[in-house]
């Protein structure tokens, strides 16, 4: 029954004099072009886009939808993403003229439910870090990373202090290291114990008057909480350095413990894992950033503040590093975070938290039997196994075993990350999965390790399409459609 | 606890599963003394029901856009949106899916992608396009990192205070630790001189950056600027507006190395400022220094065209501080809903629109202006935004009077250029009726002559 048209490019779809969308007459006086403009400046003709009709466009828009996967058709255990599930309220609620038709230079005397709006999301989030200050501006967590480093350098030229390094975990997320660098510094990578966790001496070695901020992700990518972390602090703290979180796995932690109460001086949140903005296909997410007092100075502007009963812009803030994203922020994804928040509450939030680390530790009860999990029995809100036996004993490794798991209707895991695990299969359930589904899940990863090498190889097998030819993509690449 | 499924019986069973005796022993990796103690101190859960009353207040203490006529731009732009562009945005397998790690079940975001690269080059007129960055300020400030690495040279960056103040503050912010001087050249009569342009690029200079149309709404002489960067060595940078492109030629055309833009105006609403689009396009030889993901076009196993994320070797999850960038996400639904809009309005569409911008705003301008109150900041052509100067010299009153008659008429100035602390920027575009835009001219005169009485 598969449409072979759902296949079709728009550009092969396109037929010239096909028109979708109608224009209304212009109802002002008109006068030709070519007076009102240069002519140098003008285009003989119109762009050389598609031409469609719009039942054209519904039809191909909707047929490509049904080629992903999605959190509302399917269980998505893409580990350190938290893919749970998107509320529909959030959609409705956010799609309301009063917040979504707001332009961001109106007068603040027009934006006062808004401005209230972001100030309390600014207030909470304060709260759920347990630090004292928050910018909502980032645009993505891999944004907030990179505003905080800067901070950190404005921080230290400010103090007179030179500092050039910035240390991160082996395991941490590829942004970590990046993001270092873009904000000038030299990123230097700190290796994990046995355990997973920081190695207390390789930290120690590494650490010095030079270093400016050791980025820790905790819980970590391996879905561990270490333990360390108050020690870590208090030695990173010992040599004048700043801890900073990498908040990509708060959902485990909500109301449990806060970021501010171990040790962190600065943090991002990523509202769309933790807090249910949906990912979109790839975005959009939003990166706010708290940190302590000593920081405050140096968050991006503006920040919303509250003057009695109203409130307004303070972009009155001369230490600032400045604007690090254009008019507020990813207000759309702020609005959802919100929302999500004020429907759970207190007692809400640290159930998503047990949840989701109940769920984690349940499915991983249930696969250690027939999976390696290297870093131990217990987790948090995710876990890693590793294919590694499998890979020497039968050839078959972690791509295998994702992709197969495709052809019963699971989303592939994170595999290949972190990067200190051979052969990584990172598992995060969510906490909106029920115990159905992660037994159900639990039961065909039992039966797919089992299955003969071949099968594997060649997985998946009921896809729209089989493995893709990657290395040619890369070779020769085709990046546009071009007209035969 | 709406969205969590398992009843008290499953986690009894689960903890028994796990072998433990509580949740709180669930949680024993975290240390006692880094405990919580008690609940955060934030307000109570509220039912849906509650929270739609609490959000619905909340959005009735603002003025929006859709119960008053809005010609504010400057970056943001009240364009319309076609039904079909919500229609599919809300389609949950596009908008709950992530990142196409895996193309086998991702071949709708990963077509759509590379459709979106497609259009966004047949807009532009340049070779390549990646699959969009986070606005249209970070595409700016990306486009001057990747000018660093492509010509190897660090030393200096050009732009013009012509260019949106917000771009131009992003790229200060970035570029103040890394050890290259931002130059930022006057505009005379609210466009580039090319000659004090000129004078300021040297063999130093990575990029020059500038806007078409410009901040101010003015052209700019693109193909002598490009010249002049070219001439240095240098690349030219030029970020757009996409609703321009139907009329005026493509920047691929006027000799642009890296085109970005705003792509908020292609069927996405304000929003308050975000989440937006940010275009990032350029000549196929800076492909390898582009930031963010690149979708391409490949075969299956059986030989089948499919599509799949490429070149991840300039990404931070492989290169770690060695990536080109740090950014991980796209706006992949924001860069959906451009492409939805830009299929539905095809060329002709594209063409249309533009020519109703241009009318309406000159119909607005010239209205304005017939108050002697009134006259246009510069004499340079302009697409659908220009600025009006106040010689009464009382923007802040004349704009808050308008807004209280529920015209958005302008975005004073004063803020980011205190020369033009007596002029406002005025956007107009296809959705302005010839009725709003009288409405417009009556908000402005009902101040003057409401100023006037007073003083009678």
């Amino acid at each position: 029954m598969r449409n072979t048209q759902s296949t079709q490019l728009l550009f092969e779809l396109s037929s010239p004099g096909r028109r979708a969308a109608r224009l209304p007459a212009c109802d002002v006086p008109e006068r030709p072009v070519e007076e009102l403009l240069p002519a140098e400046l003008l285009a003989d003709q119109p762009p050389p886009l598609p031409e469609l009709s719009e039942p054209d466009v519904v039809r191909h828009y909707t047929n490509l939808s049904t080629m992903n996967m999605s959190v509302d058709t399917n269980f998505y255990p893409l580990g350190s993403c938290t893919m749970k599930y998107n509320p529909k309220r959030n959609e409705r609620i956010a799609a309301m003229a009063g917040l979504a038709d707001l332009h961001p230079y109106q007068p603040e005397e027009s934006l006062q439910g808004m401005l209230q709006l972001l100030f309390e999301l600014q207030e909470m989030l304060v709260e759920i870090s347990g630090l004292d200050v928050v910018s909502l501006q980032p645009a993505a967590g891999a944004q907030g990373e990179l505003a905080a480093l800067m901070m950190a350098a404005a921080y230290y030229r400010q103090r007179g202090e030179q500092r050039t390094k910035v240390l991160t975990p082996d395991s941490s997320h590829g942004t970590n290291p990046a993001s270092a660098a873009m904000a000038g510094f030299d990123a230097v990578t700190v290796n994990s114990n046995g355990n997973g966790c920081v190695d207390m001496d390789d930290l120690r070695s590494k650490l010095d008057e030079q270093t400016a901020v050791f980025m820790i992700t905790n819980p970590s990518t391996l879905g561990l909480f270490d333990q360390q972390v108050a020690e870590i602090a208090s030695v990173v703290h010992g040599a004048g350095g700043l801890i900073y979180l990498d908040g990509a796995n708060m959902n485990a932690i909500l109301g449990i413990t806060r970021p501010g109460d171990f040790g962190a001086d600065m943090m991002h949140f990523n509202p769309h894992k933790t807090f249910s903005g949906p990912h979109g296909g790839g975005g959009p997410g939003a990166g706010p950033i708290a940190v302590r007092q000593q920081l405050a100075a140096y968050l991006p502007s503006p920040i919303v503040v509250q003057d009695g009963d109203t409130y307004r812009l303070d972009d009155d803030r001369p230490l600032s590093i400045g604007r690090v994203r254009s008019f507020f922020g990813n207000v759309g994804v702020l609005v959802r975070a919100y929302i999500y928040i004020r429907t759970h509450g207190p007692d809400g939030l640290r159930r998503v938290s047990e949840n989701a680390v109940l769920n984690a530790n349940y499915l991983l009860a249930r696969v250690k039997h027939f999976l390696p999990i290297p870093h131990g029995d217990r987790c948090m809100h995710e876990f890693v196994a590793s294919a590694a036996q499998l890979k020497t004993d039968r050839g078959v490794t972690a791509m295998d075993i994702g992709k197969r798991l495709l052809d019963f209707g699971y989303h592939t895991p994170t595999v290949y990350f972190p990067l200190t695990v051979a052969e990584a299969i990172m598992i995060e359930p969510t906490e909106t999965e029920s115990k159905e589904t992660l037994d159900a899940f639990a039961e065909t990863l039992l039966r797919v390790v089992d299955e003969s090498p071949q099968l594997l190889h060649e997985a998946p097998h009921t896809t729209t399409i089989s493995r893709p030819d990657e290395v040619q993509a890369a070779r020769k690449p085709v990046l546009t459609w071009v007209a035969e | 606890m709406p969205y969590t499924i398992n009843t008290p019986r499953d986690q009894q069973e689960m903890l028994e599963a796990i072998g433990v005796e509580s949740l709180d022993e669930l949680f024993a990796m975290v240390p006692e003394e880094i405990r919580l103690g008690g609940d955060l101190h934030i307000p109570p859960a509220m039912s849906e029901m509650e929270m739609t009353r609490h959000m619905a207040e909340l959005a009735g203490k603002n003025q929006s856009t859709a119960d008053s006529v809005c010609f504010l731009g400057g970056g943001s732009y009240d364009h319309f949106v076609p039904a079909v562009v919500d229609f599919v945005a809300s389609r949950s397998e596009f908008y709950t899916s992530y990142t196409p790690y895996q193309p086998e079940v991702s071949q709708g975001n990963l077509q759509a992608t590379f459709e979106y690269q497609t259009l966004i080059t047949q807009l532009t007129g340049m070779d390549v396009s990646n699959a969009s960055v986070y606005d249209g300020g970070s595409a700016a400030t990306e486009a001057v990192l990747m000018s660093l690495a492509a010509t190897r040279r660090s030393g200096r960056v050009v732009t013009t205070d012509t260019v949106h103040p917000e771009y131009r503050q992003i790229l200060q912010t970035y570029l103040a630790n890394v050890d290259t001087e931002l130059i930022t050249v006057a505009a005379s009569d609210g466009r580039i001189d090319l000659p004090r342009l000129t004078e300021q690029i040297t063999d130093e200079t990575a990029c020059v950056l500038i806007q078409h149309p410009n901040f101010f709404g003015s052209l700019e002489d693109v193909e002598r600027i490009a010249l002049a960067a070219h001439n240095a060595g240098a690349l030219l940078i030029v970020s757009v507006d996409p609703m321009s492109l139907g009329l005026l030629r493509r920047p691929g055309e006027l000799g642009a190395d890296i085109v970005v833009a705003e792509g908020q105006s292609l069927g996405t609403p304000m929003l308050y400022g975000g989440p937006y689009l940010g275009i990032l396009a350029c000549r196929e030889k800076f492909l390898r220094r582009m930031p963010g993901r690149i979708c391409g076009q490949t075969v299956d196993r059986r030989g089948k065209r499919c599509f799949v994320l490429t070149l991840q070797t300039r990404e931070q999850h492989i290169r770690r501080e060695k990536a080109t960038s740090n950014i991980c996400t796209n706006q992949g639904l924001f860069a959906l809903r451009a492409s939805v809009y830009l299929a539905l309005m095809g060329p002709q569409g594209m063409r249309e629109l533009g020519n109703l911008c241009l009318q309406k705003a000159r119909y607005a301008a010239e209205r304005i202006c017939q108050s002697e109150r009134f006259e246009l900041a510069f004499d340079a052509p302009t697409f659908k935004e220009f600025v009006v100067r106040d010689i009464d010299g009382n923007v802040d009153d004349l704009l808050a009077h308008a807004a209280s008659q529920g015209v958005f008429a302008g975005v004073p100035l004063g803020k980011w250029y205190p020369d033009l602390a007596d002029c406002f920027l005025v956007a107009v575009t296809e959705k302005r009726t010839q009725a709003d835009i009288d409405r417009l001219v009556s908000a402005l005169r009902a101040n003057s002559r409401k100023v006037a009485a007073s003083y009678a």
